[in-house]
C-alpha cells in the first residue's frame, strides 16, 4: 500500500523491540468480543491511484458543472473567478499539511496570515475586531446570537424575514436552547417593521443585507431601535463582494457582523468547505467565540504572532468556554486572504461594481419579459423575479435545456404560497452577455 | 560557469557570521504584513472599470474607502510563499501531535476534490444535475457506517466539535420524544475540552468522572453517577491517555440500563478503524474527524469535517438534510415539510456539509480499501508502541503498555532538572521536530502525548527516538544548554504570550507600534 512506509521486516523488528509476538498482542486491551475480522466489512480492497481516479471521475462526470452552462444560482453561495495563484499557494505543503498553530515559533506563516485575515475582515465589515474564522456564514450567525444572549443576559432573538432560511434554522437549532427565537414574516422585496418586535427581553435582532432575495436593507433604523431597547444588532452578509460597493454594517451601527466569506477565494464545492467571518466591537471581545491571532514579540524583540485570549476557548475553559469550536476554516481563510490581497482596494471595488452592473442589466432584460416582474427594487448582484407560474418547474425545465437559471425560493421556503413563483437570480463577473441572452430567451420560451 | 579564478575551497569560512544588512538570513526571509506592502491603485487582478448607477443601491452606496493595500500578482505570490516557509508541516517532517492524527495527506485527494464535477457545483442547483455528487456522498456514508458498524450517518457537521453538538442534539431530541428532561452529561476528566464545552452549549450540565490510577475511566464511579437525570456519557475510546477502555462494554450496558445514551468522541478512531466497530461497543452516536482518520488536510486549523454515525435508536432524530435513494435516483430532503418519516432535530448549518472533504476522504478510503484501513490502524498502533517501548526507560510513562495509537509520557523524568515539558518541547523544535501535544491530557502531570501515525518509516521513527533519548539524557545530566531559551533555529524565538493577552493587538492599523517601540 503506497501510503504505508513500514515493511513486513520493519514490523517484525518493531514487534520484537516491543516484546510481543504479534500485532494482536497490542490490541490485548480490547475486549475479545469487540474485535472483528476483515470479513465483516463488505468493502473493496486497496486500489491504485489510477483506478481511484477513474472511479471518481466517473461520479464527477454525472454532475452539471456551473462552468459548463449559463449559471445563475446564488442564495448564499456564489460563483466567482478565483485567480490561479490562490489555489496554487494554498496547496503549498507548509500551509496545507500543518495544523492549528500551537507552536508559534514554527507556525508564523499561519499566524501571520490569520492576523492579516482578521484585519481584512475588520476593514471590510467596518468593525473593530474579527476572529480567525468560523465554519461558515450560518454557524457564525448562530454563534453571534449566542454571544448576544451572553452579553445582554436576555433570551430572545428576532430574525428578519429576509434572513436566509437555512441560517434561521441553524440559529433555531442552537439559540432556542438558551432562549427563544422569533422569525419576522417573510416579505419578499419589501421593508419590514422589525423594530416593532423588539422588547426589553430582546437580546438581538438579526438582519441580512443584501437579504436572501437580494434586497438591500437599511440597517441604521434597526440599529437605533435595537439599541434604544438595549438589544444588539447582528448584521449578516452572505455575499461578501457586496461590501466593495455597499456601506459596511459597522458604519450602520451593527454590534456583530457574521458573514459567509466563500465568494472570495473559495469555490462552490457543493456547499462546503466555506469560511465564516465574524467581527464585533472591541468592547465585546472577551465574549467572542473562535481563535484569535495577536501580535507580540519574541525573546529577541522581533515582531511575531501567537494565538491569544485562549481563556475564552474550550481547551482551557471547558464547559465555561464561549464556544465549543476547535478546528475552524484555516485554509479557506488563507484562500480568502490571498484572493483579497490580489484584488486590493482597486480590484475589489471594481469587482463589486462589475457584479452590480451585470446583475442590473439582466434584471432589466428579464423584467421586460411579459409576465415577469422584478420583486427587489434594490439589489447588489442578486435579485428576485416573480414568474407567472411556479418557479421550481421553470428551473427544472431550463435545466433540461442546459441552463441553471437560479434558485427557486420554494427550495428554501416550501409550502409558502408567496414564495412559490419567485426565482432568485445571481449574476457575477463569471456570467457573460451570451449567458444572459440564453437565459432571457429560454425563460421567454418556457413562459410562452 | 567560468570557474577560472573563482575560489572553490571553504577553509576558514566557518566563523560566526555578522548580522546581515537586509535582516534576512539566506533562505530565511523576514516578511512584513501585506498591509505594509503595496501602493494605492495597484491590483493583481485585471478587471474592467464599470460605471454604476446609484438607483438600485437603496441609498446604501459605500462612502469611505476600505483600506486594502494594492499589490501586483508577483508581489502577492512572493509574500505568501515567504510566509509558508515559516511553517512546520507534515510534508516536511514528523508531526507527532497527539489527538490530532497528523498523517500523510495524499495529493490524489486534492486532485479529486478539484474535479469540476465536485468543486464547481452549487448546493442548490437542481438535484437531478448533481446525481454524481449525491452518489459519492452515499458511497462515503456506506463506508462510514460499515467501518463503524452503526445504523446511519449525518454528514453535515463541519468539524469534530460540530459533530459532538450534532450527537448531543440528537440525544436531546430523543429524550424529548420520550417525554424526559434529563439534564446531566457525564464527561471523564481526561476528555478533550470540546466535550464539556459542547455539553454546555447543548444546554446540559457537565459532571466529571474521575480516572483510575491506570489511566482508564473509573467505571465504578461512572456507574455510581448514573441516574434518572443523566442524559448521556461522552467517552473518548481509545481514550486520551492512549488506552482502550477495558470496561467499555460494561459501561455501555450500565448507561443503557439507566436510560441514557453513549456518545463516543471518535477523535481516536485511527487506532481501531478496520479492527473494532464502535457499533459493537454499544455506542449510540460518534463523530468521525475526516481530517484525522481519513487524511483530509488539516490546513493550518481546518477546514475539517465531522460526520456523526448513529445507532438505530438515535437515527430518527438525525438532522436535515437527509439523503435518500429511490427509483428516481438520489435526493436530499432539505425541509421538514417534505419528510415522510423521522423527526430530525433541526439543521446544523446551511447546505449539506463539507463536500470538499467528503471527496478527499473517499479518495483515501478507496485507495486504502478496507484491508489498507485496517493495516493503517495496525501500523499506527505499532509505531506508537515502538516509541513507548524505546523511550520508557529514559522518559516516564505513567501507564504501562501496550498503548493504542498514542504514547503518553509525564514529566516525572524531568524532576529536579529544572527542565519543563515546555522546554523539552521547544528543544525538539531545534532538532527539526514539531513537538508532541503538551500538557494534555490533564490527568497526568506535564503530559507529552506522542502520536506518530502510520505514515512514518522505521528509519524516521528511529531518528526521532534517538533525538528524544539524547534530549532526555542531557536534561537528566543537568545539561540545560539545549533547553534554556530554545528554540534558537526557528523563524522566531519563544514568543511573549503574556504580553499578547494583556493588551491584545488583533489587527493591523496604520498606528500599530513596531515591536521595539512598544512599552
Amino acid at each position: 500500500m503506497r501510503y504505508l512506509p513500514l515493511t513486513p521486516a520493519d514490523r517484525a523488528q518493531m514487534l520484537a523491540k516491543i516484546g510481543v509476538p504479534d500485532i494482536d498482542a497490542l490490541f490485548a486491551g480490547v475486549p475479545k468480543e469487540a474485535i472483528v475480522s476483515r470479513a465483516k466489512f463488505d468493502l473493496p480492497d486497496t486500489q491504485s491511484e489510477m483506478d481511484v481516479e477513474r472511479a471518481m471521475a466517473r461520479m464527477a462526470s454525472r454532475n452539471v458543472t456551473a462552468g459548463s452552462v449559463p449559471f445563475f444560482c446564488g442564495a448564499g453561495a456564489y460563483r466567482h473567478h478565483v485567480p490561479a495563484s490562490v489555489d496554487h499557494l494554498i496547496q503549498r505543503s507548509e500551509f496545507l499539511t500543518s495544523y492549528t498553530p500551537y507552536q508559534p515559533e514554527i507556525a508564523q506563516g499561519t499566524l501571520q496570515y490569520l492576523y492579516e485575515f482578521q484585519t481584512q475582515v475588520a476593514l471590510l465589515t467596518g468593525m473593530e475586531v474579527a476572529n480567525a474564522s468560523m465554519y461558515d456564514g450560518s454557524t457564525a450567525t448562530a454563534e453571534a446570537v449566542l454571544m448576544a444572549q451572553r452579553l445582554t443576559r436576555r433570551p430572545k432573538a428576532i430574525l428578519s424575514g429576509g434572513l436566509h432560511p437555512h441560517y434561521a434554522q441553524t440559529i433555531e437549532n442552537l439559540a432556542a436552547l438558551q432562549g427563544t427565537v422569533t422569525r419576522a414574516p417573510v416579505t419578499p422585496g419589501s421593508a419590514e417593521d422589525i423594530a416593532a418586535l423588539i422588547d426589553d427581553q430582546t437580546a438581538c435582532v438579526v438582519v441580512q443585507s443584501p437579504d436572501v432575495f437580494g434586497l438591500i436593507r437599511n440597517l441604521r433604523p434597526v440599529a437605533e431601535a435595537a439599541h434604544a431597547k438595549g438589544a444588539l444588532l447582528i448584521a449578516v452578509v452572505t455575499e461578501v463582494v457586496s461590501l466593495g460597493l455597499l456601506e459596511p454594517p459597522g458604519t450602520q451601527g451593527a454590534d456583530i457582523v457574521a458573514a459567509e466569506g466563500q465568494s472570495i477565494g473559495n469555490g462552490l464545492n457543493f456547499g462546503g468547505p466555506y469560511v465564516g467571518l465574524f467581527a464585533t466591537r472591541e468592547k465585546y471581545l472577551r465574549q467572542m467565540p473562535g481563535r484569535l491571532s495577536g501580535e507580540t514579540v519574541d525573546a529577541e524583540g522581533r515582531r511575531g504572532y501567537v494565538l491569544t485570549l485562549s481563556t475564552r476557548e474550550q481547551h482551557i475553559r471547558r464547559e465555561k468556554a464561549t464556544s465549543n469550536i476547535c478546528t475552524n476554516s484555516g485554509l479557506c481563510c488563507l484562500a480568502f486572504t490571498i484572493h483579497l490581497s490580489l484584488l486590493g482596494e482597486e480590484g475589489f471595488t471594481r469587482l463589486a461594481r462589475l457584479n452590480h452592473a451585470r446583475a442590473s442589466a439582466l434584471a432589466d432584460r428579464l423584467a421586460a419579459i411579459p409576465g415577469v416582474d422584478l420583486v427587489t427594487p434594490s439589489f447588489f448582484n442578486e435579485f428576485t423575479v416573480r414568474l407567472p407560474q411556479p418557479a421550481a418547474a421553470v428551473v427544472d425545465q431550463l435545466a433540461n435545456w442546459g441552463i441553471l437559471a437560479g434558485v427557486p425560493a420554494s427550495r428554501l421556503l416550501p409550502r409558502d404560497e408567496a414564495a412559490e413563483n419567485l426565482l432568485i437570480v445571481a449574476v457575477t463577473e463569471t456570467v457573460t452577455d451570451d449567458d444572459c441572452a440564453d437565459l432571457a430567451a429560454a425563460l421567454k420560451k418556457v413562459l410562452a | 560557469m567560468n570557474n577560472q579564478g573563482r575560489p572553490t575551497a571553504v577553509a576558514g569560512m566557518a566563523e560566526t557570521a555578522p548580522a546581515t544588512i537586509s535582516g534576512d538570513r539566506g533562505l530565511d526571509h523576514e516578511e512584513g504584513l501585506i498591509f505594509e506592502l503595496g501602493r494605492d491603485g495597484m491590483t493583481g487582478v485585471d478587471l474592467p472599470q464599470t460605471q454604476v448607477s446609484e438607483s438600485r443601491l437603496g441609498g446604501q452606496r459605500r462612502k469611505g474607502a476600505i483600506g486594502l493595500p494594492g499589490l501586483s500578482e508577483p508581489e502577492v505570490v512572493r509574500h505568501y510563499v515567504r510566509l509558508s516557509r515559516m511553517n512546520y508541516a507534515i510534508d516536511s517532517g514528523l508531526y507527532p501531535l497527539g489527538s490530532c492524527t497528523m498523517k500523510h495527506n495524499p495529493r490524489l485527494n486534492e486532485k479529486m476534490a478539484r474535479l469540476p464535477g465536485f468543486a464547481d457545483i452549487h448546493p442548490l442547483q437542481p438535484q437531478k444535475t448533481v446525481q454524481g455528487a449525491l452518489a459519492l456522498i452515499s458511497e462515503l456514508m456506506r463506508w462510514l457506517t460499515t467501518l463503524t458498524g452503526m445504523h446511519s450517518v449525518a454528514m453535515s457537521p463541519k468539524a469534530g466539535a460540530h459533530g459532538e453538538l450534532c450527537g448531543l442534539l440528537a440525544i436531546r431530541a430523543a429524550m424529548e420524544a420520550r417525554g424526559e428532561d434529563r439534564k446531566r452529561i457525564l464527561v471523564p476528566e481526561s476528555a478533550h475540552g470540546t466535550n464539556p464545552a459542547t455539553a454546555a452549549l447543548a444546554g446540559f450540565t457537565v459532571e466529571e468522572v474521575p480516572a483510575t490510577s491506570g489511566g482508564h475511566v473509573d467505571a465504578d464511579a461512572l456507574e455510581a453517577k448514573l441516574g434518572p437525570d443523566v442524559a448521556a456519557i461522552m467517552l473518548t475510546n481509545p481514550n486520551t491517555c492512549g488506552l482502550f477502555e477495558p470496561r467499555v462494554l460494561e459501561m455501555a450496558n450500565a448507561v443503557r440500563k439507566a436510560g441514557a445514551y453513549f456518545y463516543c468522541d471518535g477523535a481516536n478512531f485511527n487506532a481501531i478503524a478496520g479492527r473494532v466497530r464502535p457499533g459493537d461497543l454499544g455506542v449510540d452516536a460518534m463523530h468521525i474527524n475526516l481530517h484525522k482518520t481519513f487524511s483530509t488536510p488539516h490546513g493550518g486549523g481546518g477546514p475539517g469535517a465531522g460526520p456523526v454515525v448513529f445507532s438505530k435508536a438515535l437515527a430518527p432524530f438525525a438532522p436535515l438534510p437527509l439523503l435518500i435513494h429511490d427509483d428516481a435516483g438520489f435526493r436530499y430532503i432539505e425541509n421538514r415539510e417534505d419528510l415522510e418519516t423521522g423527526s430530525p432535530f433541526g439543521r446544523m448549518c446551511a447546505f449539506h456539509g463539507q463536500m470538499g472533504m467528503f471527496v478527499r476522504a473517499l479518495a483515501y478510503m478507496l485507495s486504502h480499501g478496507a484491508d489498507g484501513v485496517r493495516q493503517a490502524s495496525e501500523d499506527a498502533v505499532l509505531s506508537a508502541n515502538y516509541i513507548l517501548a524505546s523511550l520508557k526507560d529514559v522518559m516516564s510513562a505513567p501507564f504501562p503498555g501496550p498503548c493504542m495509537h498514542e504514547a503518553l509520557f509525564d514529566d516525572s523524568f524531568l524532576d529536579g532538572t529544572g527542565v519543563t515539558t515546555l522546554d523539552f518541547a521547544k528543544a525538539m523544535i531545534d532538532e527539526g521536530y514539531h513537538p508532541m501535544t503538551m500538557y494534555f491530557p490533564l490527568v497526568v502531570h506535564g503530559a507529552m502525548l506522542i502520536e506518530p501515525t502510520e505514515s512514518e518509516s522505521k528509519e524516521s521513527l528511529d531518528r526521532f527516538i534517538h533525538v528524544l533519548r539524547v534530549l532526555a539524557g542531557e536534561a537528566k545530566a543537568g545539561n540545560r544548554a539545549r533547553f534554556d531559551g530554545a528554540p534558537r533555529f526557528a523563524p522566531r524565538r519563544r514568543l511573549d504570550e503574556t504580553r499578547a493577552a494583556r493588551k491584545p493587538i488583533l489587527r493591523w492599523t496604520q498606528k500599530t507600534p513596531v515591536a521595539d517601540a512598544a512599552e
